[in-house]
């Protein structure tokens, strides 16, 4: 913008009424852009992050009712959003797991060649307590409580200690 | 400021950057009572932007289908963080848009600005207002809710009354005989797909030309600056008008922001297609001067259907509308004002007819 014609700063000098009113203006037209911007950026970026999903059955669900494993088989059942393993042992116990692999977070099974927990993405192998074997997963997967209650199998997640 | 001069170097060396730039900064703006008429393009413009930007973000929440719609806009609503702002926007955008697009309209037919050789920059407008009708009428339909339900039950029909073409049409745009959730998939595919694809393409050429033919500058100014061209005033348009011009989008801004946030927009009740329709219904205002001119109109002119007529008259009016600028001659004439005639005349019809079909029974 031009200034017009007369002379607006003197150097050395202190700043000319019209200098500062100009910083001033600009300062104002500056932070009001600058709110604006927040004010319109702002709840686009919280828009943008998903609601938390409510973990729909909560901390407790029936895995499968009695009778439906047979010895040395495995089952996958919703815990919540995610996804979970419950395993008849040979000798006929429950346990259960997550069925969400450390490493790479896909779905494992049980094995009941090899009377494991295995991962079919990358090879990894975790034993019944969940405690990881061999393969690439860093860390056991999170055991379940198991609870046969009449008809029912219950899993629920271990309270902390 | 040395990093932008060298940004530039680099682009002119490839790209030839100023003399690409060189139209825009060649372009002026005639200076005259009625210039703050030329900001309405450019706010238009402004909404559209708007439109698409919260267009997307409610994709990335919202789901096709009569089971999931309603419920999703409802989740977006209540569950997502600043989700009934997002759509309150869009809604008011779409309104807004609406207005400054008819306003932009009106304004170019009273500065005369369609005349030779912007006669396409007119037809391309025209297009896009169309487009943009289209836009609310398949988007009215997408949160699923009653009112929309039954506004697309009676657009549609209207469809189907004209002669021949009518009825497949109807078909066509409700994807089978009746509105269910096909018609909102198809609805959903126009609003998000195709009419954003031809919007965008014709808002490209509707620029170019702009950019092309330049600004028209008004008959009788143009005259005037012919005989004396001491008094020709002009703006360039860049920077100057372009920094007016962005100060006008943001108090457009301004006043989305005010209205969605104070008068955030209803999402009402879930459709239900058993339901009998509610007392009262009405489409969106921009339709209000065609619906309630079909409500006036006799069940039977002559020998023919009142409604028919009625809708087979407002698309030639529609085509002749779109047309309009070749029915002027070349050379001003006094005799030749009868377009600014029909334009009043339009004008006043459209907004009587809004206002009495909003206060009708």
């Amino acid at each position: 913008m031009a200034t017009g014609d007369q002379p607006v700063m003197n150097p050395g000098g202190p700043l000319s009424g019209t200098v500062a009113r100009r910083r001033f203006v600009e300062a104002l037209l500056g932070g009001g852009f600058l709110a604006t911007a927040v004010a319109f950026v702002y709840p686009v970026l919280r828009y943008l992050v998903p609601p938390k999903t409510s973990d729909l059955g909560g901390d407790s669900v029936v895995a499968a009712r009695v009778g439906e494993l047979k010895p040395n088989s495995g089952k996958i059942f919703r815990f919540g959003s995610r996804p979970g393993l419950l395993i008849r042992t040979a000798d006929g116990n429950y346990r259960a797991l997550s069925a969400t692999c450390t490493h790479l977070s896909c779905t494992v099974q049980y094995r009941d060649d090899l009377r494991e927990v295995w991962c079919a993405c990358h090879n990894g192998k975790y034993n019944l307590d969940g405690r990881n074997l061999s393969g690439p997963p860093p860390r056991p997967l999170e055991a379940f409580d198991v609870q046969v209650r009449g008809d029912e199998i219950f899993v629920r997640r271990r309270r902390e200690a | 400021m040395n990093a932008s001069r060298s940004l530039r170097a680099w682009l002119d060396q490839r790209f030839d950057w100023d003399n690409l730039v060189a139209p825009l900064r060649k372009k002026t703006v005639p200076l005259h009572r009625l210039s703050y008429w030329y900001f309405l393009g450019g706010i238009t413009f402004f909404l559209f932007l708007i439109q698409v930007l919260t267009g997307i973000l409610l994709l990335l929440y919202y789901r096709p289908g009569a089971n999931e719609a309603f419920e999703s806009v409802q989740y977006i609503m209540t569950q997502v963080q600043f989700g009934w702002l997002i759509r309150s926007i869009h809604s008011w955008s779409a309104n807004l848009m609406i207005f400054t697009a008819f306003a932009h309209m009106f304004s170019v037919l009273f500065l005369k600005a369609y005349r030779k050789p912007h006669e396409l920059t007119w037809v391309s407008g025209v297009i896009l207002l169309f487009l943009v009708m289209g836009f609310g009428f398949s988007g009215y339909l997408l949160p699923w809710n009653t009112l929309a339900f039954f506004a697309t039950k009676v657009g549609t029909e209207i469809t189907g009354q004209v002669p021949l073409i009518g009825k497949p049409l109807m078909i066509f745009l409700r994807g089978g005989e009746e509105v269910t959730g096909a018609t909102l998939s198809r609805f959903f595919g126009f609003h998000v797909a195709l009419l954003p694809g031809l919007a965008t393409l014709l808002l490209l050429i509707h620029l170019l030309l702009v950019q092309r033919l330049g600004i028209s500058v008004p008959p009788r100014l143009e005259m005037e600056w012919a005989a004396n061209p001491a008094v020709k005033r002009e703006m360039k348009f860049f920077p100057n008008f372009l920094l007016r011009e962005l100060m006008a989008w943001y108090v457009a801004l301004g006043v989305l922001g005010a209205l969605a946030a104070i008068f955030p927009w209803n999402l009402g009740v879930k459709a239900d297609p058993f339901a009998p329709a509610p007392a009262g219904i009405k489409p969106e205002w921009y339709f209000l001067f065609m619906f309630q001119t079909l409500k006036l109109l006799p069940p039977k002119v002559g020998f023919i259907d009142g409604e028919i007529l009625g809708v087979l008259a407002f698309g030639l009016v529609g085509l002749l509308w779109l047309l309009l600028p070749f029915f002027e001659r070349d050379q001003p004439s006094r005799s030749r004002h009868w377009i600014t005639g029909v334009a009043v005349f339009a004008l006043a019809y459209i907004a009587g007819m809004t206002v009495y079909g909003h206060f009708a029974k």
